[in-house]
């Protein structure tokens, strides 16, 4: 297995790539970790003319701080996120999906922007994005807009990013002190995408959910954010009853297509149950409850 | 040397570590290091790269091949259809099993993903680009999946170019699908057996269709020296002398004029043991060309095309009394061989030994029938990591037993021992017509069970059950035939599988041995050199073992099926003593003694009753200077070795899970596996083998399948969906031993790659089924996924 | 198919070279460079068999392209032994028997030097997570997972000695 000819480029600012980008259309490619597009390169089911290699881009890359925000260049790799101690202590849900996508090396290429960018409905990062409300910094030819992970995706591989448009960083709302954040995901083996996951960030106060947000992976045709599955478990002791609530809303929010990870029932199901584990992570971490 | 003492006895025996000795392998030197030579690794002057275009359809008419574009891609040289190689009549080949099979599609194709053109470029890239722009016109027909309804009436013919045959190799058949009928044992008997017996009990099994993938994938590099009319082939071959007489016969090359050579094989499992359309498209665009062509698969095309392993749709039946005693073993098979009869196995025996079926169990009568069809799946039905047909056999055996425990009502373990075969029973005719040589099954399943406490783990499965948990406690009392074997029963296209070994030694002390078999890194090179090194009293660190060039090494059937150490590690043995007869003539000319007073001393012969000694080191400088008058020259020998019998090496494994009742996830908590093949060569090497063993039946049980769509599309060829675990999800293992040794044996040994992978599966399955017991379950399909345990939970409302 | 120039650092040698754009990193190595240590196993980046190291990370050589490798700094298993001496890796493999068909062993080597340089002292369960890229379909792992154990170990005391 062989990718077909290409010509490379290799930019050095966001502006040069973005040129690059606008230039070649359609026949161009984004090569960011190279792990979704180069197998299918080989597979020769992706055969772009050209590729931009955006690795060599200045500021695509890093984990920093704002007032209020945690921000994340799209270049940033699993493994930045997996080993950093600013998320760990900050973010932790990021670094738990991190040590569950793929494997050490595929970490090693693979970055924040190509999981959360591209649409596919197996990547995890776009399940945790939703829930922690972070919003995606799109740059294009003519500026910079940004866009909420909640509304970002639109089907299998189709996203709110225009073709000619970069996905520069990650923008993640400070989470509530105290907040119990938590993925959980079910796979055959390492390397797998889930048969199903689930994230869970909740806030709760004198043993009551103050907020919460719960979002999943790989049962639809996008990460689907559940807003009822949140709103189960708002106001309550976050108890068995409203996980079991919780649970519920998901599985009916979960339209999974049946494949060698499982039927659809199966697939359901473990939507649900990845999201009772997540909440009960989460709220073993949230202090208040 | 100057330091004169004396070496005591243990030293003497350390130096040589032979027989029983846990030394470290002589082959990782170059291993460690990056430098194995793989084949491809090899990269001749001028070598061309070959790829194929291949089958979108599962069934369907070829209407047209347009090459045209494909032959403008610069690079591409040429694309050979079944066109081509017609004038040559390599366009069809025979098969090891009787049949023939398609090189390259001729005028359709029988499976998704068979080849259709072969795309010969200056490299690989530019052979992709060319496979690319092959137009491939189909007119398609309606596949044959599901094996079941092969034999129908009206079924779509598969394979229009036999469909009038009455046989295609293995005997009548009575369908355009059916490929052989097979029966062994006394069906009347049998039948009576169950009309009178108290108990019976009747299980639908199927061991499902999946693959070898050993992490080299198959290829060759071909190379026609046209000056010299000589062929050599570099290949991943698990029997390279078989593959250069199928060549010859083939190309009608003269066999002197063909040279074979398997370098290092990355893994084979049965996988590398046929020949592919790969190997005949590289030879003859190498032919054609002038140049060496290389061929290399895919992983895809691994996985979709060369050599699955299982498909044994099987009905087993126990007929029992009340105490669970076995009076009577009964099944039924429908054996699915996609659309070539490709399987790789003893001529004679198309459902492979099968009639192992009686396993461990003193079963009075028995009887077997298996039918062969084709169906529009890729061509196979290998030995993945067992003898032939053997671990389905196990599989079947080990789960009706504990079928019928439950519903005796009594203990797994119990039953076994009470069925077994008694050691004083051996040597033991079984009623499905083999002669087990050797055995001692209670005290392996003993030992077994006081090892993991069985009891205990049985009251503790008892508590659990009380508080709603899911605990299961496998058990699987196996017993393979392997070392195929006995040439009266045991041929491959006409060749007895006899094994063999040459050996020499040199002057100065030093040995080289070639085999007739081919490590794919089971270790040959320390393990034969082992049993050499024993017998001749030579440090095997001075004991060369070569195999896989076919110019070099003796005659052999290769390795698979656990014949190696059976068959050819016999042969070595024989061959060793032999030039140990002559070295005692040497000795006894040197020392001017009587040949009757010599003894032998590890490594050296001694005068009995006196000082005087010669080690084999100082007899090899006199084979070549000082021998008797009537004596040839030198210290070699070859020796052919046509085993008695199959060995029967056996084991007693123990498997403890816990199954999360919401996910149906089964994690493997303790797994107890004693083996006992006989004498030990090697200790550290057979620890090696069952751990590696146990891994593929772990992968086997819990994931790993070929499936097909209705329409005949392969799902999930690749290493994402195809269950390979990973360090992670991979159990830790606990070894044991017994030693019984193989009595028809030079050394006793018995062979062990296979047995864990025949054992290991449905000591997993009956872990998993054990969880379930208490609620009735007797059965449960493999693979275990999580998806397929969930089933059986949400069935019974455990993940409520 | 234009190609372009190449200049990096393999096994600590400067190496200068053209290649084709959509030439992947294994094939540079393999067949350009003669370094065949590094094998290919699945091609869609699960295997592990083509495991060098790049610029100080574990990567996988078949999901690279060689351009990508411009002024980077590569680490094959050939570059492992210094000389006749051994790396206490390779030494491990040999001594508790860590490999079969060998195969695998050479990106499982590579990936377990760089394990051990991320994490000098792993527990097992680390040991397995960190190899979790690389498939073995000989071993069953548990004797590779001994063979790292050893090699930490080693190099672990010879540190102690020298600190």
């Amino acid at each position: 297995m062989t990718p077909g000819a290409f010509e490379y480029h290799r930019p050095n600012t966001v502006e040069e790539a973005l040129a690059l980008i606008e230039r070649f259309g359609d026949e161009g490619k984004v090569l960011a970790g190279g792990h979704s597009l180069v197998p299918m390169m080989k597979l020769r089911l992706a055969e772009p003319a050209h590729l931009i290699d955006i690795n060599a881009v200045g500021g695509l890359r890093g984990i920093r701080g704002e007032a209020g925000a945690i921000v994340i260049g799209a270049a940033t790799t699993q493994s930045e996120i997996l080993n950093s101690g600013m998320l760990l202590e900050k973010c932790p849900i990021l670094p738990e999906a991190a040590a569950q996508i793929a494997d050490p090396q595929v970490r090693n290429c693979g970055t924040i922007g190509g999981n959360c960018a591209n649409g596919d409905p197996g990547n995890d990062d776009p399940a945790i994005m939703m829930v922690l409300d972070a919003s995606y910094v799109l740059r294009g030819p003519i500026g910079e807009r940004q866009v909420s992970a909640r509304k970002f995706y639109q089907g299998v591989y189709t996203t709110a990013l225009e073709e000619n448009e970069l996905l520069i960083e990650i923008r993640i709302p400070a989470p509530a002190k105290g907040a119990g954040m938590a993925y959980r995901k079910l796979k055959r083996k390492v390397g797998d995408y889930a048969i199903a996951a689930a994230a869970a960030v909740l806030s709760m106060s004198g043993g009551r959910c103050t907020d919460a947000a719960i979002a999943i992976t790989n049962v639809g045709d996008t990460a689907l954010f559940v807003p009822a599955a949140a709103n189960a478990l708002q106001g309550t002791p976050v108890d068995a009853t409203a996980i079991a609530a919780a649970a519920q809303a998901v599985m009916a929010a979960a339209e999974p297509v049946e494949d060698l990870r499982g039927t659809v029932e199966y697939r359901t199901a473990m939507a649900g149950q990845m999201t009772r584990q997540a909440i009960a992570s989460a709220l073993s971490r949230a202090v208040g409850s | 040397m100057s330091d004169t003492r004396e070496m005591t006895l243990e030293e003497r025996e350390a130096t040589i570590g032979g027989i029983g000795t846990a030394r470290k392998r002589k082959e990782d030197a170059r291993f460690i290091r990056g430098q194995g030579n793989y084949v491809d690794d090899i990269k001749l002057p001028g070598m061309l790269h070959g790829d194929f275009v291949r089958s979108s359809h599962a069934h369907a008419l070829v209407k047209s091949i347009d090459t045209e574009a494909a032959l403008k891609v610069p690079g591409v040289l040429a694309v050979v259809t079944a066109k081509d190689l017609e004038p040559l009549n390599l366009h069809w080949m025979p098969t090891l099993a009787g049949d023939m099979a398609a090189v390259l599609a001729d005028k359709k194709v029988h499976f998704q993903n068979q080849e259709i053109a072969f795309v010969v470029a200056t490299d690989r890239y530019a052979a992709t680009d060319g496979v690319q722009l092959v137009e491939v016109e189909y007119e398609a027909l309606p596949p044959l999946i599901d094996p079941k309804t092969a034999l129908d009436p009206g079924a779509p013919v598969i394979r229009d170019d036999v469909a009038e045959n009455e046989e295609v190799g293995q005997g009548k058949r009575h369908h355009p699908n059916h490929i052989f009928e097979w029966q062994v044992g006394d069906e009347a008997a049998t039948d009576a057996a169950f009309e009178a017996a108290d108990i019976t009990i009747s299980e639908d099994i199927l061991y499902p269709r999946c693959h070898p993938s050993p992490l080299e994938t198959c290829g060759c590099v071909a190379s026609m020296d046209a000056v010299n009319g000589k062929l050599t082939v570099y290949g991943t071959f698990q029997a390279p002398h078989v593959i250069r007489t199928v060549v010859s016969l083939i190309t009608g090359l003269e066999e002197s004029k063909i040279r074979i050579v398997s370098p290092d094989i990355g893994g084979g499992f049965g996988n590398k043991v046929g020949a592919y359309p790969g190997y005949i498209c590289a030879a003859a665009a190498s032919i054609v060309t002038g140049h060496p062509v290389k061929w290399i698969e895919s992983r895809i095309d691994n996985l979709t095309s060369t050599a699955f392993a299982r498909d044994y749709h099987m009905t087993g039946e126990l007929a029992a009394d009340k105490d669970g005693k076995i009076l009577a073993v009964r099944a039924k098979v429908l054996a699915d061989h996609g659309a070539f009869n490709t399987h790789a196995q003893p001529m004679k025996w198309p459902a492979g030994l099968f009639n192992i079926l009686t396993g461990s169990y003193d079963i009075p009568v028995g009887h077997v029938k298996v039918d062969g069809v084709y169906t529009n799946k890729a061509p196979g039905g290998v030995a993945y990591r067992c003898s032939f047909r053997v671990t389905e056999a196990a599989y079947l055996i080990e789960r009706l037993v504990d079928v019928l425990a439950q519903k005796t009502s009594v203990d797994k373990a119990e039953i076994r021992l009470r069925n077994f075969v008694q050691p004083e029973q051996f040597p033991y005719k079984s009623s499905l017509g083999w002669e087990y040589d050797s055995g001692d099954y209670p005290t392996a399943l003993k030992k077994v069970l006081a090892a993991v406490d069985y009891e205990g783990l049985r009251r503790e499965q008892a508590e659990k059950r009380e508080k709603g948990e899911l605990m299961g406690i496998g058990i699987s009392t196996f017993t393979e035939i392997v070392g195929a074997g006995p040439v009266r029963n045991c041929d491959i296209v006409g060749l007895g599988m006899f094994d063999s070994c040459e050996i020499r030694v040199h002057p100065t002390g030093s040995v080289i041995a070639r085999l007739g078999t081919k490590s794919q890194g089971q270790g040959h090179e320390t393990t034969f050199a082992q049993i050499i090194a024993t017998e001749l009293g030579i440090p095997s660190d001075n004991i060369t073992v070569e195999e896989g060039d076919t110019d070099t090494a003796p005659y052999g059937l290769g390795t698979y099926g656990s014949r190696s150490t059976p068959v050819a590690g016999a042969a070595t043995a024989r061959a060793a003593r032999k030039i140990r007869e002559k070295a005692k003539k040497i000795a006894a000319h040197v020392l001017e003694a009587s040949v009757d007073d010599l003894e032998w001393d590890v490594d050296r012969f001694k005068v009995t009753g006196s000082d005087l000694s010669i080690t084999m080191k100082a007899i090899a400088m006199a084979a070549y200077s000082n021998v008797p008058e009537d004596m040839e020259h030198g210290l070699e020998t070859t020796d052919y070795y046509n085993p008695p019998n199959f060995t029967y090496p056996f084991g007693a494994y123990v498997c403890v899970v816990e199954i999360d009742r919401f996910t149906g996830d089964v994690k493997v908590r303790r797994f107890y596996a004693l083996d006992d093949c006989g004498t030990r060569i090697n200790p550290m090497v057979i620890d090696g083998q069952i751990h590696g063993g146990l891994t593929e039946a772990f992968g086997i049980a819990l994931g790993q399948q070929i499936i097909y769509d209705e329409t005949g599309n392969v799902l999930g060829a690749n290493l994402m969906d195809y269950f390979l675990p990973t360090a992670v999800e991979t159990p830790k293992w606990e070894t044991d031993f017994t030693v019984t040794p193989c009595p028809h044996h030079p050394i006793g040994a018995k062979g062990i790659g296979e047995s864990p992978n025949v054992g290991g599966v449905p000591a997993f399955t009956n872990a998993i089924v054990d969880a379930f017991a208490h609620l009735g379950v007797t059965h449960m399909p493999m693979p275990h996924t999580q998806g397929a345990v969930w089933r059986t939970l949400n069935e019974l409302s455990l993940n409520k | 198919m234009a190609s372009q120039k190449i200049s990096l650092t393999i096994n600590g040698e400067p190496v200068e070279a053209e290649v084709e754009a959509r030439t992947l990193l294994i094939h540079f190595l393999r067949e350009e460079r003669r370094l065949t240590g590094p094998h290919i196993g699945c091609e869609t980046s699960h295997c592990g068999a083509c495991t060098v190291d790049l610029n100080g990370k574990s990567v996988k050589a078949c999901t690279v392209f060689a351009v990508q490798a411009d002024g980077g700094d590569v680490l094959t298993v050939e570059g492992l032994a210094k000389g006749a001496e051994l790396h206490p890796l390779q030494e491990g493999f040999v001594e508790h028997h860590g490999l079969q068909c060998g195969y695998c062993t050479p990106g499982m080597l590579t990936r377990a030097y760089r394990l051990l340089q991320e994490n000098p002292n792993p527990s097992d369960e680390e040991i397995r997570m960190g190899i979790s890229g690389n498939l073995c379909r000989c071993t069953g792992y548990q004797n590779i997972v001994k063979a790292i154990r050893y090699a930490a170990d080693k190099i672990n005391q010879a540190e102690g000695a020298e600190g």
